[in-house]
């Protein structure tokens, strides 16, 4: 009798995660798994716990309490892996400001190993419609241009997880949609996609399953 | 786009050097302020103790070092602030760059531009305490190097850890200034040689305490360093 194929481990398994700042829990003892190949909405008020969140599944924090697997790796003990595999779209934009957009990621590629940094940075700026600003500092840049910088550095890790946080925040209507196409883009590629907002139409439309958080805690919807 | 593969830590050290420095050079303001912060330290310890030439002339190494290690203290709390804004450093270590890659390249980073500034102030205290190098070129840039390489590992264990917190810029020179007193001192006993002479040979014992000195922190620095930025 032929042994069954052994199951993909889920994309990301929560074991009674929790984790403080101080005095205040921001998440508390949260158990949660999420399938391979199906992708989440993160929903809350303000302060819920979703960034947290989010950051603990990056390995940017590590949880005071309870232990976090991706894709089947601890992300404590195997921290590194992890972090090969996923990307995070955050609030802060990790663009240095004195750099050129070209400048922020040939340096990510470059400490990626990816060969011809230059032309996989100005593929990736095309991308996500920033040709005709390669050369200017970040500095230069409006919210919305650089969210669109920190979409096309989050493109080039290739991950196998984006974690977006707040994805649609500080983009016009043409980067809305570029957004949703470049999200919809990452799931038909086989990446699973977590992704926290408070436009909630516009995330059921992109996600199959739903994570609500109230206090740091998963509440029914 | 195919799955990068992660480089190594010597590589990536490098390239983060490189972001480093072409930070520096776009924008070139924490060189400058420096430059004019150390030549300004320079010139006041020459008001403070008047025309006594003779006194300048004897201490003119100790007082150099004081001028770089006081404008240490502003570069690399520098060096850090540009990793702190936008979470840059989030995206280092998140992209993964190795932390100790991170630490060779800030460390490298402040030594070079430690160097630099003491390359600048050189002529300046020549010219303006009326010294003599006795012992040439070469030994003077030996203390230079080893000296500032002593400076900056160190510090820039303690940049990381003060840019973190509200009153970093106290807080710096708090956690530096007694750690680095050993350094400070063969650095500057290693200089007055150069400049005065070394008739009794005892230049290449300073130089190797200032090697051991610099073994010992840019080896805790390196072990260190991932501790002190991973939450």
């Amino acid at each position: 009798m032929q042994a069954p194929a052994p199951a993909s481990p889920p994309a990301i398994a929560l074991h009674d995660v929790s984790k403080r700042y101080g005095r205040h829990w921001a998440l508390a003892r949260l158990t949660y798994s999420l399938p391979p190949g199906r992708s989440l909405l993160l929903t809350g008020h303000n302060g819920s716990g979703k960034t947290t969140l989010l950051r603990l599944v990056a390995t940017a924090l590590s949880p005071t309490a309870g232990h976090i697997e991706v894709l089947g790796r601890n992300t404590v003990s195997d921290r590194d892996t992890v972090r090969q595999n996923i990307a995070l779209l955050s609030h802060a934009s990790f663009l240095y400001e004195d750099l050129t957009a070209q400048q922020n990621l040939t340096v990510l590629a470059r400490l990626l190993g990816l060969p011809s940094p230059t032309d996989v940075a100005n593929e990736l700026l095309t991308r996500v419609g920033l040709t005709r600003r390669t050369q200017s500092p970040v500095r230069q840049f409006s919210a919305g241009m650089r969210k669109r910088l920190a979409i096309a550095r989050l493109l080039m890790k290739a991950p196998s997880l984006a974690l977006l946080d707040e994805p649609f925040g500080e983009l016009d209507p043409s980067g809305i949609q570029a957004m949703e196409t470049i999200i919809g883009e990452l799931k038909a590629s086989g990446v699973t996609v977590i992704l926290a907002t408070h436009l909630i139409e516009q995330g059921l439309s992109l996600c199959e399953e739903r994570l609500h958080l109230s206090e740091g805690r998963a509440v029914a919807a | 786009m195919k799955r990068p593969a992660p480089i190594g830590l010597f590589r990536a050290a490098f390239v983060l050097l490189g972001k480093d420095l072409l930070i520096e050079w776009r924008t070139r303001a924490r060189l400058n302020a420096l430059v004019f912060f150390s030549l300004s330290t320079l010139l006041l310890f020459s008001f403070a103790l008047g025309p006594d030439t003779k006194l300048l002339e004897r201490n003119a190494g100790g007082y150099l070092w004081l001028a770089i290690l006081f404008a240490s203290t502003l570069s690399m709390g520098e060096s850090f602030r540009i990793e702190y804004e936008n979470a840059c450093l989030d995206g280092l270590r998140l992209a993964p760059a190795d932390a100790r890659a991170i630490f060779l390249a800030k460390a490298m980073g402040n030594t070079l531009l430690l160097v630099a500034l003491g390359g600048l102030l050189i002529p300046v205290m020549v010219a303006l305490y009326g010294v003599k190098v006795v012992l040439g070129v070469g030994p003077l840039l030996a203390t230079l190097a080893l000296g500032c390489m002593a400076l900056a590992a160190p510090g820039t264990v303690y940049a990381a850890i003060a840019s973190n917190a509200r009153a970093r810029d106290v807080l710096l020179p708090l956690l530096l200034f007694p750690l680095i007193v050993p350094a400070l001192l063969a650095s500057a006993k290693a200089m007055m040689l150069v400049l005065q002479g070394d008739p009794m040979n005892q230049l290449n014992s300073w130089f190797g305490l200032l090697g051991g000195f610099n073994l010992i922190y840019w080896g805790l620095g390196f072990a260190l360093f991932p501790r002190v930025i991973e939450d």
